[in-house]
């Protein structure tokens, strides 16, 4: 049998994921935080005074001290799963993923552990975020807007 | 010929430890339970360590045997560098080997045991073989709390450490021969189908044992493939079947015997501790069956050579047990 078709083989018994309905459940989930952000930054708008923009500095802060204490009591652990990427894409993934690397390598050390580690999946998000708003920076003085 | 038979080798005694998640599956009669994956350790790697030296002082304690009394110790595990065999190993004034083949590393043990029982007159060989869930995810895949979503064809990681002790002294379970396989590589590098990386080399390594030793498949009252997880069961079954013309009816893989539906481990169990969970307490405890044909299966599995986009190689070893 060549490995063309055992590959053939292979997707015949290989079992096809719910495609259509973990999208749905990502958006709804994923929505959810939304509403919850916008709802956050409304009441910070209401009862603190504060500008949107502010508003918006601290419902992200809110959300990720929320997201990381959630992976510290275990919480992701047992719903990512559920709930597919809707819970890994919002910027509580974002905080969780330096957590919960963050959490595995405690114990190799502050340096050589933690130090060295915490970015281990967070770090492209980082160094690719940086890269793209530093582009987008540059289409914006060059169009002008 | 890469196959043999033994004279008189048996497998007197083993000791058993199972995880949290384990106990509550479909195992039964093991010695001892972990409550946590900590067990009692400050890290996960420490109890792991603790996990094998707990079932080889067992075992050692159950049949009155000193250190002086062993002529060796074989120890596996799927942590880098095999360290968790090597801390256990230091405990003991024992001469260790370790072994590395992922999930085939139970009777690639048995395999070395039995042969320097049978041909170096060793009398006593001791082998330790232990996984743990998440040493083993933190070592392949995601940090321990991330809990990235998985595909249906992944498997779980079996929690668990076995110890056997492998000598001339009869007993109910004979090692009766045994089949070293070669390593295949059918070119499938997706790291959450390990029972398609290793279902040719599980196939190549039972024709293997067959043909050495003209025997037909049927001449086994049970074949049991030791983690290709219920989806590479099935791809296992039919590729024997397209490629070799060889029809199992007396099959079982136990990666799939392992854990309840409702455990929601997808494909079933995986890990070196799999394979002899489910042989001593699953298999062993029903007493159905009397000659068995183990084939460990293990993906050769490196992080570093997926991320340069290179395939999986697998590894098969066989073993056959004559239990009375």
């Amino acid at each position: 049998m060549t490995k063309e078709d055992y590959k053939k083989l292979v997707k015949k018994h290989t079992p096809k994921e719910p495609k259509l309905r973990n999208i749905v459940v990502a958006f709804f989930v994923g929505g959810l935080i939304g509403f919850f952000g916008e709802f956050i930054i409304f009441m910070l708008q209401e009862s603190f005074g504060m500008s949107k923009v502010i508003a918006a500095t601290w419902t992200c802060l809110i959300i990720i001290g929320t997201a990381s204490v959630l992976t510290a009591f275990g919480f992701f652990d047992n719903w990512v799963n559920k709930c597919k990427c809707g819970l890994i894409i919002p910027t509580t993934g974002f905080a969780h993923s330096v957590t919960g690397s963050a959490l595995d390598y405690k114990k190799d050390g502050l340096i050589t552990g933690l130090g060295a580690n915490i970015f281990k999946l967070a770090g492209s998000v980082i160094l690719y975020g940086v890269i793209s708003a530093f582009i987008l920076v540059i289409v914006r003085v060059v169009i002008g807007v | 010929m890469s196959s043999k038979k033994y004279k008189n080798v048996y497998l007197d005694d083993y000791f058993t430890i199972v995880g949290p998640l384990e106990k509550e599956s479909h195992l039964k009669k093991y010695n001892l339970t972990m409550d946590d994956y900590y067990y009692k350790e400050k890290t996960f790697e420490q109890a792991e360590v603790k996990m094998q030296s707990d079932v080889v002082n067992n075992l050692k304690k159950n049949n009155s045997l000193n250190d002086s009394d062993i002529d060796l110790l074989v120890g596996g595990d799927l942590t880098n560098q095999i360290a968790v065999s090597s801390y256990n190993a230091k405990n003991y004034n024992i001469p260790f080997l370790g072994v590395y083949s992922a999930c085939a590393t139970f009777p690639e043990e048995l395999i070395l045991a039995s042969n320097f029982v049978d041909c170096s007159g060793f009398k006593k060989v001791i082998t330790v073989v232990s996984s743990h869930n998440l040493t083993a995810e933190k070592q392949f895949r995601y940090p321990v709390e991330y809990g990235a979503p998985r595909p249906h064809t992944s498997t779980f990681t079996t929690t668990g450490a076995i110890a056997t002790l492998v000598g001339r002294k009869e007993s109910k379970i004979k090692i009766e021969s045994s089949t070293i396989g070669v390593a295949i590589d059918m070119d499938i590098s997706d790291a959450n189908h390990m029972g398609a990386v290793m279902a040719p080399a599980a196939a190549s390594t039972l024709l293997r044992h067959l043909t050495d030793l003209k025997r037909d498949a049927s001449y086994y009252d049970l074949i049991l493939t030791g983690d290709l997880g219920c989806v590479g069961g099935k791809i296992f079954q039919d590729y024997l079947e397209t490629n070799y013309g060889v029809h199992l009816k007396n099959y079982l893989d136990a990666g799939c015997e392992l854990f309840l539906d409702s455990q929601e481990t997808y494909a079933g169990g995986s890990g070196p501790a799999c394979l002899p969970l489910v042989l001593f307490c699953k298999i062993l405890t029903n007493k159905k069956y009397k000659k068995i044909l183990i084939i460990g299966t293990g993906a050769l599995h490196s992080t570093t050579f997926v991320n340069q986009k290179m395939s999986i190689p697998a590894i098969a070893h066989a073993v056959s047990l004559e239990v009375e």
